[in-house]
């Protein structure tokens, strides 16, 4: 008779609570997106330097109407087009001589750009042009300069560029292997570096 | 005969729910791992545009936040449906946002200054006239890091 059982508790209404909390915490809930297309900004030149003079052939236009129409190299495209259109322009690789470009595996076209190096690529909006159209575009500009990236990292390092720049990211890499990709990533943005250029829309 | 009345007389036992707890605490705990609180109650309408080719903001305390669109629908009565930048928690013209960059860098120790990223987080159907005057003015601040918030997914779809 003295040595009674603990009485048990009940938990009844644990799960309650528990699904309380939980709703909280559904609605509170915004999965945060912080990914997104990294750019730089040119920085402002008060100089009445003149730019270098650049060849016709090595600028590539790109120009989007209000409408979020494309105009490449003054012809209608579509959207879907361009990315093949940005690359083919890149890896032209119509230079000769000092300017000729020994990786590139495009047609050599003369109308077309003489080396990656030389090759800019030139965004003009329109002030009414919408974000998401724009975001678009930049993207696949982004995509053509990456497609070209990996194929010659792939080739000479076995691995994505966009790989190695993640690897180089993360926190967690040891710091003699970042020493690495920080030379290989160095070395495949030299051969083909982001020549993206924004005019600032008109009117 | 009585080898068949033995079963009929406890009905359907009861289900066990002692599990569910377990359950239930399993889902919160996720919950509460991934929520991340938002530091700012957003005024403005903010889609994002979809992209594929993403990098990802690690340092989470190196970034700045814009973020521009229309006016969330409670708000509209009062300021219209003009797209806006939003700082922090309120409205702000154009030119504000130099001094905002200003403050956020001060806010910073001196040798992460140069690593600050300004994340625009801008509706998709703003027009592109605000979002290159906001660009004009980070050029101003010399803030020329900045990186276009979006979500994962085919650019294609941005067209729709």
């Amino acid at each position: 008779m003295a040595r009674r059982a603990a009485p048990e508790v009940n938990a009844g209404s644990m799960a309650d609570i528990a699904f309380l909390l939980l709703i909280f915490f559904l609605v509170t809930t915004t999965i945060e997106t912080d990914s997104g297309i990294t750019r730089k900004l040119p920085p402002i030149d008060d100089t009445d330097q003149k730019p270098p003079p650049l060849k016709e052939r090595n600028i590539f236009i790109v120009l989007i109407n209000a409408n979020g129409e494309l105009l490449v190299e003054d012809e209608e495209m579509e959207l879907g087009e361009l990315r093949q259109a940005a690359v083919e322009f890149l890896d032209n690789g119509g230079g000769e001589g000092d300017e000729a470009c020994s990786y590139c595996k495009g047609a050599a076209d003369p109308a077309s750009s003489d080396n990656p190096i030389k090759a800019v690529i030139s965004l003009q909006n329109d002030r009414a042009t919408q974000y998401g159209k724009y975001i678009a575009v930049q993207n696949e500009l982004v995509a053509a300069y990456n497609q070209l990236r990996n194929r010659e990292s792939n080739r000479l390092y076995q691995m994505d560029f966009t790989e190695m720049e993640a690897a180089y990211n993360d926190p967690d890499t040891e710091p003699k292997d970042k020493e690495l990709l920080k030379e290989r990533i160095g070395r495949i943005k030299e051969m083909y570096p982001q020549k993206l250029s924004e005019a600032e829309p008109k009117r | 005969m009585s080898k068949f009345k033995k079963k009929s007389d406890g009905g359907t036992p009861a289900i066990s729910t002692a599990s569910l707890p377990d359950i239930v605490f399993m889902l919160l705990f996720f919950f509460m791992v991934v929520t991340v609180m938002r530091d700012t109650s957003l005024k403005v309408q903010n889609v994002l545009p979809f992209a594929d080719q993403v990098e990802k903001l690690d340092k989470k305390n190196l970034v700045m936040y814009i973020y521009a669109g229309k006016p969330s629908p409670r708000y509209q009565q009062k300021y219209g449906t003009e797209a806006r930048v939003q700082l922090n928690d309120k409205y702000a013209n154009i030119n504000d946002i130099q001094q905002f960059i200003r403050e956020e860098k001060q806010s910073k120790r001196e040798e992460l200054r140069d690593m600050l990223t300004t994340a625009l987080k801008v509706d998709k159907e703003t027009n592109m006239g605000l979002v290159s005057d906001i660009k004009q003015e980070l050029r101003k601040a010399e803030a020329l890091k900045i990186n276009y918030t979006t979500k994962e997914g085919d650019a294609m779809l941005n067209l729709e």
